[in-house]
């Protein structure tokens, strides 16, 4: 019996991360859920905005690199985000303007909203991949120091056989996400312009009689949704790789988030999206080690303690959705039903 | 004004029959014939795709998932039993996987029929975590024994050996009961639920094909399902077929190819004909004007006692089915199950811009949009290369943006589904026939 060894393995290969992943999915599902409230249709294109986004800031990334510029130990992209933020602003906007302001205007259903998402999801995928340098391949871009705590450092400074190590990714994507998620309840809380939002969601005709411009709202919605997927997408390739079309896969687990949570309500993305992000790590995982420390000394386990094999992770999100749309089709905290 | 529409479809019909035609004259006829083919498939899904968006507004973004399925049906039909397989490991697999099911309706019987108590849970959570273990135990060993016979060849069950043609309403039965499940549970909720619940069981289908090898051998794909229609190289053995292409003077070779696409052509063009006439009969009924009321106003179509959850579940199985079995006239058709081949862009959302394209809600429409978007598709690639190199043929060789944009012609497909989508919904929402 090893418990301590048995908590760095399920630290080191489970938590930590699940947490990153977690915090990935979470501000993804931040996105969703705020387009569902506000403008009151699923967005299928907003795997697509994260990539946008991702190749944007890439580009900014080489950009400043090649000009020498660099803010080691961290990553530089984390210097180009903005720029990348930014630029991904004007495309979202520019594609409200063309596209879904004509469909606001006739009051369209939200399923033909859905439609022409994902001809939009269509549009900036070719869009990413016309970018120069981008196309289809796998892009690491992650510089500067590449572990918090290494496996040997940690070795060296606990004397425990098992290693742990935290890579600079997962750090800085949990403290970025943090402070997305903070600035973003602070703006919805405690700002004019936040609280004519939460307005206009809840009740759109009595936030309009209340003076409230419908389009302004829409306009702050698509710059916060672009920040957030920016962000997301930006932290999930520099935690694992970017490729153009990976962005599409996150869709499913990111509206399992969203839905899980309950569709419209923010505090619910962030559980829907640690929640999906545990189970799919969890349920994927080989527990073998873990339970070769629990049991008696000199025992392993025969089977690898597997739940699912890791392509089977799809079916997680999956599941989870089910379950919800079975027994609680509002999710845990309570979104909207419409 | 019927008459006038009614013309205007027949315009249509002619003008993408002349595309066709002109490819055969400027390309060959085989690559026609070939299109051709799968044009009638695409046509076909659009036809399903049809009846679940076009009569009842239901979004399916799962067509891959039910296309993989009639795949999936055209091998367990089409193949061979692999003897040796099922003596290793082939009952142990289906025992296990006769166990995970009584698992799942034990807890399902646990949960509708047991008071709403804790112990309710209890027992649930029982039953799943040891019927979970048990499943495994069995199924996995199974699985290892199955696969372990001739890997490199064969390494999977096998299918039953029947005639291929029986796989086509396989597929669709296979389609429908993943429908069913579906169906069952995101209906009935709000609409985007059925989108993404679509989306994720499509993903999943896709995952089993390209895992389970006991199954479909995963990523080694099943080759050389049997035909329904002669082979080139029995043809062009055959005495009265060498005769004919002497007669005809043409290259029996090439003859023989241009047949067995005709063959199939005919085959497919029956089963086109026929649900057509099924979907035309079954629109001017009064099912389908039920069905278009609930469409155009559920509350009261329900006020008016009709059951909408059920007959959205009922229009969301047909559609599917009709969608599998296209899937496995496919299959068919290439005579190979590739599961790393269903990509969503081709198999969900093609078919989607070729219902939206035609005109949502008309059959004709369907299959108009199934036959010009499947020839744009295969066609948009080269043109939108030439387009290219014609455009920047003022720019010097080893010019970046020339390299850069030549380089990209092959995203080009992309970039022009979503913006035929966006066009067509902003501009021209009913489509090229629409709904009468």
């Amino acid at each position: 019996m090893d418990v301590l060894n048995a908590i760095v393995v399920l630290l080191n290969f489970v938590i930590i991360p699940a947490t990153a992943y977690g915090a990935q999915l979470a501000l993804g599902a931040l996105g969703v859920t705020l387009i569902y409230g506000i403008l009151r249709f699923s967005n299928f294109a907003h795997g697509d905005t994260m990539a946008f986004g991702t190749a944007a800031t890439i580009l900014v990334t080489w950009g400043m690199t090649g000009l020498g510029m660099s803010i080691a130990p961290l990553p530089t992209a984390l210097l180009a985000l903005p720029f990348g933020i930014m630029v991904t602003m004007l495309l979202v906007l520019g594609f409200d303007r063309v596209v879904y302001r004509f469909y606001r205007r006739v009051k369209a259903k939200p399923i033909i909203l859905v439609m022409v998402s994902i001809g939009v999801m269509f549009t900036m995928n070719a869009l990413t991949r016309f970018l120069p340098g981008i196309g289809v391949d796998d892009i690491r871009f992650a510089d500067g120091e590449r572990f918090l705590i290494s496996v040997r450092t940690f070795r060296e400074m606990t004397g425990l056989e098992e290693g742990l190590a935290i890579r600079t990714t997962q750090a800085i994507t949990v403290v970025v996400a943090a402070i997305c998620v903070v600035a973003l309840f602070w703006f919805l809380n405690r700002t004019r312009t936040g609280k004519s939002m939460r307005a206009y969601s809840d009740n759109e005709d009595l936030a309009l009689l209340s003076g409230i411009n419908p389009e302004r709202v829409v306009m702050i919605t698509w710059l916060i949704v672009a920040a957030l997927a920016t962000t997301a997408g930006t932290l999930y390739g520099l935690d694992k790789a970017f490729k153009a079309f990976t962005y599409f896969q996150l869709l499913l687990p990111i509206f399992a988030a969203a839905i899980v949570g309950g569709l419209g309500n923010p505090i619910g993305a962030i559980l829907g999206g640690f929640l999906i992000a545990f189970s799919e790590v969890s349920v994927t995982y080989a527990f073998r080690k873990v339970v070769g420390y629990l049991g008696p000394a000199d025992w392993q386990p025969e089977g690898m303690i597997q739940l699912l094999s890791t392509d089977y992770k799809f079916a997680v999100s999956f599941s989870i959705l089910l379950i919800v749309l079975l027994f609680r089709p509002t999710g845990i905290m309570k979104g909207k039903s419409i | 004004m019927i008459a006038a529409m009614d013309k205007k479809a027949v315009l249509l019909f002619v003008l993408v029959g002349a595309l066709f035609i002109g490819t055969g004259f400027l390309e060959s006829w085989n690559t026609t014939l070939g299109i051709f083919n799968m044009a009638l498939v695409s046509a076909i899904m659009a036809l399903g795709v049809n009846m679940q968006w076009g009569y009842a507004g239901l979004f399916n973004v799962g067509v891959m998932g039910f296309v993989a399925l009639g795949g999936l049906a055209a091998v367990l039909v089409g193949m061979p039993p692999v003897g040796d397989a099922w003596a290793a490991g082939g009952l142990q697999v289906l025992l296990g996987l006769v166990l995970g099911a009584a698992t799942i309706v034990l807890a399902i019987l646990i949960y509708t029929k047991m008071p709403p108590t804790r112990a309710r849970i209890w027992a649930m959570i029982a039953v799943l975590v040891s019927g979970f273990v048990i499943f495994r135990a069995v199924f996995d060993s199974g699985v290892a024994l199955v696969e372990a016979v001739n890997p490199a060849a064969e390494g999977y069950l096998g299918g039953l050996g029947l005639p291929v043609l029986l796989a086509w309403p396989v597929g669709g039965v296979l389609a429908a009961g993943a429908a069913w499940v579906i169906g069952k549970t995101a209906l009935g909720l709000r609409s985007d639920y059925l989108a993404i619940a679509t989306l994720g069981v499509s993903e999943i289908i896709i995952a089993v094909l390209k895992n389970e090898d006991w199954l479909t051998r995963g990523v080694k794909n099943v080759t050389g399902i049997p035909r329904p229609v002669p082979y080139e190289v029995e043809l062009q053995a055959s005495a009265w077929f060498t005769d004919l292409s002497a007669r005809l003077g043409v290259d029996p070779i090439a003859f023989s190819s241009v047949t067995v696409k005709l063959c199939y052509a005919g085959l497919f063009i029956i089963v086109l004909l026929i649900l057509i006439w099924f979907s035309e009969k079954a629109w001017n009924s009064p099912w389908g004007r039920m069905m278009r009321a609930i469409r155009d106003n559920e509350v009261s179509a329900a006020a008016m006692g009709k059951d909408v959850k059920s007959r959205h579940l009922q229009v969301f199985v047909l559609g599917s089915a009709v969608v599998g079995m296209a899937g496995a006239m496919m299959a068919t058709l290439d005579s190979q199950l590739v599961p790393s081949s269903y990509q969503p862009l081709r198999f969900t959302f093609l078919v989607w811009v070729m219902v939206i394209v035609g005109g949502s809600g008309n059959n004709w429409g369907a299959v108009l949009g199934g036959f010009l978007i499947w020839w744009l598709w295969v066609m948009v690639e080269p043109i939108g290369y030439d387009a290219l190199v014609f455009l920047t043929s003022g720019m010097a060789e080893g010019n970046w943006l020339r390299d850069h944009l030549l380089e990209s012609a092959a995203h080009t497909r992309l970039l022009t589904m979503g913006l035929v989508l966006l066009l067509v919904l902003r501009f021209s929402p009913r489509g090229l026939i629409p709904e009468r």
